[in-house]
């Protein structure tokens, strides 16, 4: 596929956000996935919430590993930079990269193969490292570049196109991520946006590693009755467990709930997130808890989705190291070269 | 006859023994008596019970190599008596503990045993079973300084700074070894006809290993971020880096760090981490060996194509697959060289010399940045973990950092038409820019696949195979900036070539082969690709030796392929056995060649015939 220049067409009807700017500021090329793919409502949610957010597009880091879902950095915030490394090894790029310059905020995006295959190693490790990122699984249940073999979270039993049934356990990226103590773990589907954009917004805003699975079906080649990576399956299978509203910091609340439905939980930016438990058992700071009820939910059918944890107060890998404010990408001869003098220090310790 | 500040002790122990510190300790004292040594470390990839030995060479005339033939043995190992017996010169020493007598598998007519009752010593001064286990080796420390001669103050002043704060060890310390000088003052023929005696052969120079001096280097290079996996040779790098930066690089105000060290999951973790970060601007690097590397060919195919700067140090080991882990080889040459599918080539470093490992740290960092691609030090296990004799290390404080072409946010204001990989300036080097420079330019998508000049996916023919004859053009700018290599030419019909560690024993080498009537030009190789000055002493010479450590002439190869050298005028000198080669073996293996092809072996250039350079 050639590269397609996109129209540039001005809507002044488009509304502006806090820093004047409207939402095709935060878009990227045309995609080139197939129609209906469920990764481009994933990266249509990304434009909204960064856009909403009102950070500078070029503020952010985009990092993938390859597939039609690492493919997707390039189809949103155009005016950032982007890296689409190799295959399952996104994690280690983006941890570089935040290492590198913690003032950016990282985004990662990533395939169920991508992460839960090849990569399942760095996966885990960027979740015990605490990087302050926001990664996005766009989950599939298949391979869907490599034309639709199955990946490792397609379920037991779920059937290929041609009705081949998948013979082996699925691994649940989401309990991975709970287990080795990801700060804020969630799941959605790609054709919930009213449910994923506030989500992105808060994985954004959350110190630490963010982590959202999104059921993101793959018409080609596992859309079919008999998936259970499908539209229709995910639609009728999903249960919101927690449902979260982003409350930027000048923003008022306007949503209407009732008394002791939700928790406010205050962010490191000094943003909100509203908390609305949709499942009367669920708590969302209950790591154990969650893992436990995903446990039976996944045994029951269930696709569950929300914020499933959150830690309010949660570090992140800068503050482990205990590095310096300043990026580290910007610093220079004077603060990192000692000098001849030290130099003649340490020639002694060597006498 | 007595000989002074010339002989080759070799101490064979126990891995786990603690004898290592005891042994670094005796090998100091000389260095601090202005005697220059060099020191290797021959273990096993064992944590204890193995056998371990360590041999001290010291050479008046400065030789570091290793040589053949111990001159005294320190056999404290029953397990290894047999082998270390046999490889003493005749004439030679042999030191053991005859607390039970000589052992038979001791006995060789033709050494001279010293025995000392070392374990009865022990047992009658100390009670606790671990402190006599480590003075065993404290008391033969001892012993040796009376056989040899070393000032006992500067073995004691040594002991006293090792143990500073840790005061109550000293004393037991200084006991032990006075236990062991007492013994042999009182008791054997004191000193021996081999002797150290004060010098000042040393001069300011210092002694470090590779490693550490590497890992300063990086610091002083501007490294922030170094992500590695454990592996030996290598894993003492990152060590040392850590230990140094978390002294040198930390904020005065807040005691922040100015630096990050990930001890990454696996070795493509490594990399891709040192990648990521580069991408974003950062100064970083890795540290491995051969195993890794393999593991990180994928990354550095993406990182030459890609296009980012990124510094790995190969600490090379015996391989293939593990190989013999804890010995020394020049096996990775091609596998760097080559690092990776498609048309890949990566620019090396072959530092000679602690202080070399310095300076190409640096060199690296400067290197990558400017070139926009990973540069490899190929360093190996006999530099990189063997405390040598080095020039102190020197940095000139006005030298600033190369970062290369980045553009600012100034830049991309003022320049009308970006494409991260245009040539612009001819050198087939493109502009970066990095992440979050300007709201609205500059900003591309990195990737490993196809594109065009302007970054743009695109999987046409044309615009690939321009950007891959880019990156030919980007090649040959790579060759006017690597580090030339140091040739002493005295117009002699042949050459002899090398790089790494095989300078170490040349000059020795050299030494005796002119005394058999060989002589030869010399080329240290240093970077790859090669400055045209190489393939000029390969073409002015009627033929060029190649000495390596390793089985198959990689760098010989490398010559063939890309310095267009004549294959029929590289004769191979090789060494692979994973100890590093000897002066001996190289003088062996050269005579060898003169003799089977009836070359004269005075091959100076007579009188008016002499060759154009
Ligand atoms: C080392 C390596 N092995 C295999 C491939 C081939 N490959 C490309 S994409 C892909 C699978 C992608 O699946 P997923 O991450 O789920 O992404 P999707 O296309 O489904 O969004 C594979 C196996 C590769 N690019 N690199
Ligand atoms: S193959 Fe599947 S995953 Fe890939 S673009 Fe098409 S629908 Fe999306
Ligand atoms: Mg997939």
């Amino acid at each position: 596929m050639t590269f397609v220049a996109k129209p540039e067409v001005h809507h002044p009807q488009l509304p502006l956000n806090e820093i004047g700017l409207n939402r095709r500021d935060y878009e990227g090329l045309v995609s080139t996935l197939c129609a209906g793919c469920g990764h481009d409502s994933v990266s249509a949610a990304l434009i909204q919430a960064c856009a909403e957010l009102a950070i500078p597009p070029h503020r952010f880091a985009k990092l993938s590993g390859i597939g039609c879902s690492s493919k997707t950095p390039n189809y949103f915030l155009g005016n950032s930079h982007g890296f689409n490394a190799v295959h399952g090894r996104m994690p280690s790029v983006a941890t570089g990269a935040n290492l590198a310059n913690r003032s950016l905020y990282c985004i990662g995006v990533s395939g169920d193969g991508d992460s839960a295959s090849i990569g399942i190693g760095q996966f885990a490790h960027i979740v015990r490292r605490r990087i302050n990122m926001l990664y996005i699984v766009d989950n599939n249940g298949t391979y869907g570049l490599t034309k639709g073999q199955f990946s490792a979270t397609n379920d037991k039993g779920s059937t290929s196109k041609r009705g081949v049934p998948n013979l082996y356990e699925p691994i649940d990226l989401v309990s991975m991520a709970l287990d080795i103590g990801a700060g804020f773990v969630a799941r959605s589907f790609s054709g919930d946006k009213g449910q994923l954009v506030p989500l992105i917004k808060a994985g954004l805003m959350h110190r630490g590693f963010a982590f959202i699975d999104v059921i993101s079906p793959c018409v080609a080649f596992n859309n079919h009755n008999g998936s259970t990576k499908s539209y229709e399956f995910t639609r009728s299978h999903a249960a919101s467990v927690v449902a979260a509203d982003f409350v930027s910091p000048h923003e008022e609340i306007t949503a209407d709930y009732g008394p002791g439905e939700r928790e406010v939980v205050e962010m490191p930016d000094g943003s909100r997130l509203h908390l609305r438990k949709l499942e009367e058992d669920y708590d969302p700071h209950d790591r154990a808890g969650a893992l436990t009820y995903l446990q039976q939910a996944a045994l029951d059918g269930e696709v569950v989705t929300g914020l499933l944890y959150v830690d309010s107060d949660g570090t992140d890998c800068h503050e482990i190291l205990d590095t310096v404010d300043t990026p580290l990408s910007v610093l220079g001869e004077a603060e990192l070269c000692p000098g001849q003098a030290a130099l003649d220090g340490i020639n002694a310790g060597f006498r | 006859m007595t000989t002074y500040n010339d002989f080759v002790i070799r101490f064979a122990n126990v891995n786990g023994s603690g004898s290592a510190s005891a042994n670094g300790m005796f090998a100091k004292a000389l260095f601090r008596m202005g005697v220059p040594i060099s020191t290797h470390n021959i273990f096993p990839s064992n944590i204890e019970g193995l056998p371990t030995w360590f041999e001290v060479r010291a050479s008046g005339r400065g030789y570091h190599g290793r040589r053949q033939g111990v001159d005294l043995m320190v056999a404290m190992n029953a397990e290894t008596f047999e082998e270390d017996v046999a490889v003493i010169v005749p004439g030679g020493y042999l030191l053991h503990d005859n607390s039970g007598g000589l052992d038979p598998r001791l006995d060789r007519p033709d050494v001279n045993h010293i025995g000392v009752p070392i374990a009865k010593l022990v047992v009658s001064e100390y009670t606790d079973p671990r402190q006599r286990k480590l003075f065993k080796n404290i008391v033969y420390v001892g012993a040796l300084a009376a056989l040899l001669n070393i000032d006992f103050d500067v073995i004691t002043g040594m002991v006293s700074t090792q143990y500073r704060g840790k005061d109550e060890l000293i004393g037991p310390n200084i006991r032990a070894l006075e236990i062991g000088r007492d013994y042999a003052r009182d008791y054997l023929e004191c000193p021996l006809p081999i002797q150290a005696r004060r010098s000042d052969a040393v001069g300011d120079r210092i002694m470090i290993d590779g490693n550490e001096a590497g890992a300063l280097g990086a610091i002083y290079a501007g490294a922030t971020i170094c992500a590695w996996y454990p592996i030996t040779p290598s894993t003492s790098m990152a060590e040392a880096f850590e230990k140094h930066a978390a002294r040198l690089r930390v904020d005065k105000d807040t005691g922040q760090h100015k630096f990050a060290v990930i001890q990454a999951e696996d070795e493509m973790a490594a990399i891709g981490i040192v990648i990521g970060a580069a991408w974003n601007g950062a100064r970083a690097f890795t540290a491995t060996s051969g195993p890794g590397l393999s593991l990180m060919s994928e990354f550095l195919g993406l990182a030459y194509f890609a296009e980012i700067p990124a510094v790995l140090f190969d600490i090379q080991r015996v391989g293939p697959s593990t190989g013999m882990p804890t010995r020394t080889q020049q096996g990775d040459v091609l596998a760097a060289a080559y690092a990776s599918h498609g048309d890949t080539r990566h620019p090396l470093l072959f530092p000679s010399t602690p202080g070399e490992s310095f300076e190409f740290a640096a060199t690296a960092f400067d290197l990558a940045d400017r070139l926009q691609t990973p540069i490899i030090v190929l360093s190996d296990l006999e530099l990189g973990m063997n405390e040598n004799l080095s020039d102190p290390l020197t940095w000139d404080d006005e030298r600033r950092y190369d970062r290369g072409k980045v553009l600012s946010r100034e830049d991309l204001d003022s320049i009308g038409d970006f494409g991260r990989y245009m040539d612009v300036d001819g050198d087939g080097i493109g502009y970066r820019t990095l992440p979050g420079t300007h709201p609205t330019k500059g900003a591309f998508f990195t990737r490993g696949t196809s594109r065009d000049a302007y970054a743009r996916y695109t999987e046409a023919a044309e615009p690939y195979t321009a950007n891959m004859d880019r990156l030919l053009v980007k090649w040959q700018t790579a060759r006017t900036l690597m580090p030339a290599p140091e040739i002493g030419r005295r117009r002699h019909r042949v050459g002899i070539a090398y790089y790494g560690t095989t300078a170490v024993p040349m000059a020795e080498a050299l030494h005796d082969l002119a005394q058999d009537g060989v002589r030869l030009d010399t080329m240290r190789i240093r970077a790859f690709p090669f400055p045209d000055a190489v393939a000029d002493f390969i073409d002015a010479h009627d033929f060029v030796f190649v000495v390596e450590q390793n089985r198959d002439g990689q760098m010989r190869t490398l010559l063939v392929n890309e310095a267009g050298a004549d294959p029929a005028k590289l004769v191979s000198v090789l060494s692979y056995g994973g100890l590093s080669i000897t002066a001996d073996t190289i003088r062996e293996r050269i005579l060898k060649h003169f003799d089977e092809n009836n070359l004269a072996r005075l091959t100076e250039v007579s009188g008016g015939q002499a060759r154009r350079t």
